[in-house]
């Protein structure tokens, strides 16, 4: 006999890649009709894990009444490096996945089902799962824009996988030119659980207004780094608790595309609109925490080196915007005593956003702006030419 | 479940003009002929003066971005009609 997960575990408590004992664990997988799965998706307020946390019910309708049969892909690319939590859940749940994928292509009539892991995924309890079931798993190309849904299906395409221009969306002309719905791997897990287990049951955690558990990666400064399942609504503190903070001075939240929130707002909740306020979002579910031996400006600098070197060159002002932002930081974090660089990082990161075919530039403008303003003092001594990190070097220059 | 809504009749549909980002490179032609909707960033690339990601295209001006449209050497702009 099964019983539904309790309340805060539902995902990771997986049975691993035996099928059997995956459908003794959480009972067999019902087959809902299209209308039936989007009732039950509308009911849930299920929103996507990915990222953009949009509401998988609009998601799958707008491909649910495609002229021809649509493609489902499971998006497991897990570009973000802050990011762990869907490869972990396919090591311990592959089948949870699968069963998401399965049942959003039975539903839809779906031409094809395919799991897309990226290069850093364990593929292999995925491709072990995967062995008489009705889904196509493929280990594809990496890079940090990799797992936008336009570059997944320029791959899936047999094209390079960079973004193309979102005019043309891919739920209207995605892999072979079909409506393509394109959802993160945590996203159908859930998926899978609220068709067995009922809207009510998922929305037994959570707020209202944003239900159900999510995944977290903890990284950073923190004893236990690792992934964590919690309701969506609980304090950045009690999610973070498990993993032990070591002298936290700020926690990044939502990645390198996210948003810095300070350790005396460690209470703030994790949902969509209490995050708005800093800024964030609760994204993929990425938490880094920023020890107080670390220096936030050369921290930033280094990711917004990092976030250039992952432009796909293929939009100008991301091209040319983001070096130059990156290097600004670099020279603000090595205590250049310009007075201006600051105003100028702000400039730069006001003028890429919105100007590129994905959500690379606004992203990394997003992370840079709040580094400048969480961390203005910080910046204000930089200037001065020294630095409070305790263990950072004052390194002066007037160059 | 009936299929989404289409009918506009009661929307007011405003044409927008759209970049294609992946193909320009920054000539120049647009923001030359629609100089109020367009300035040019310190990298050569048009820049929405309005601040919208696809700017919003005055009656007036629908000619000439109609016009620009044409002009663009990488076929990088499309004119769309949009709700508000």
């Amino acid at each position: 006999m099964t019983t539904a997960p309790t309340l805060t575990r539902r995902l990771l408590d997986g049975a691993g890649t035996d099928h059997g004992a995956h459908l003794a664990r959480y009972g067999v997988l019902p087959r809902l009709s299209r209308d039936d799965l989007l009732a039950a998706l509308t009911d849930s307020g299920l929103t996507g894990r990915g990222g953009a946390g949009f509401p998988t019910a609009i998601k799958v309708r707008a491909v649910a009444y495609a002229p021809r049969r649509p493609v489902v892909i499971g998006n497991a690319m897990e570009s973000e490096p802050l990011s762990a939590k869907d490869a972990v859940l396919l090591g311990r749940n592959p089948h949870l996945v699968l069963d998401g994928l399965e049942t959003l292509a039975r539903a839809m009539r779906a031409r094809r089902a395919i799991l897309a892991l990226g290069p850093e995924v364990d593929p292999g309890a995925a491709f072990a799962a995967a062995r008489g079931r009705e889904v196509e798993v493929v280990q594809l190309e990496g890079g940090f824009v990799a797992g936008q849904e336009t570059a997944l299906v320029n791959q899936l395409n047999g094209r390079p996988a960079i973004p193309r221009d979102p005019f043309t969306r891919v739920t209207e002309a995605g892999v072979g030119g079909r409506a393509t719905l394109v959802l993160n791997a945590e996203t159908l897990a859930q998926l899978a659980l609220l068709v067995r287990y009922g809207a009510g049951w998922f929305r037994a955690a959570g707020t209202t207004e944003d239900p159900g558990t999510s995944l977290f990666t903890i990284s950073g400064s923190v004893g236990r780094p690792g992934v964590v399942e919690a309701e969506r609504g609980s304090s950045l503190r009690d999610v973070l608790d498990p993993a032990q903070p070591l002298r936290p001075s700020a926690v990044l939240v939502g990645g390198y595309h996210g948003a810095w929130v300070r350790t005396s707002d460690l209470d703030v909740r994790l949902t969509r609109r209490d995050l708005a306020a800093y800024g964030a979002s609760v994204g993929a579910g990425v938490l880094h925490v920023l020890g107080t031996d670390t220096c936030p400006i050369g921290f930033a600098a280094g990711v917004a080196e990092y976030l250039a070197s992952e432009s796909t060159r293929q939009c100008g002002p991301c091209l040319n915007g983001l070096p130059r932002m990156a290097t600004d930081l670099a020279r603000l974090a090595a205590g250049v005593r310009d007075h201006g660089l600051p105003a100028e990082v702000q400039r730069m990161s006001a003028l890429v956003t919105g100007r590129g075919a994905c959500a690379h530039p606004d992203g990394s403008a997003r992370f840079v702006a709040s580094t400048l303003d969480v961390f203005r003092d910080h910046v204000a001594a930089h200037l001065e030419g020294w630095c409070p990190t305790p263990t950072g070097r004052p390194r002066r220059s007037d160059s | 479940m009936p299929h989404p809504d289409r009918s506009a009749a009661a929307v007011r549909l405003m044409t927008r003009l759209h970049v294609d980002w992946t193909r320009c490179d920054g000539h120049g032609s647009c923001s030359e002929l629609l100089p109020e909707l367009l300035g040019v960033d310190e990298f050569g690339f048009p820049v929405s003066r309005s601040g919208e990601r696809d700017p919003a295209v005055p009656r007036r001006d629908r000619d000439t971005a109609r016009h620009a449209v044409r002009n663009c050497p990488l076929m990088a702009l499309r004119l769309y009609d949009a709700d508000g």
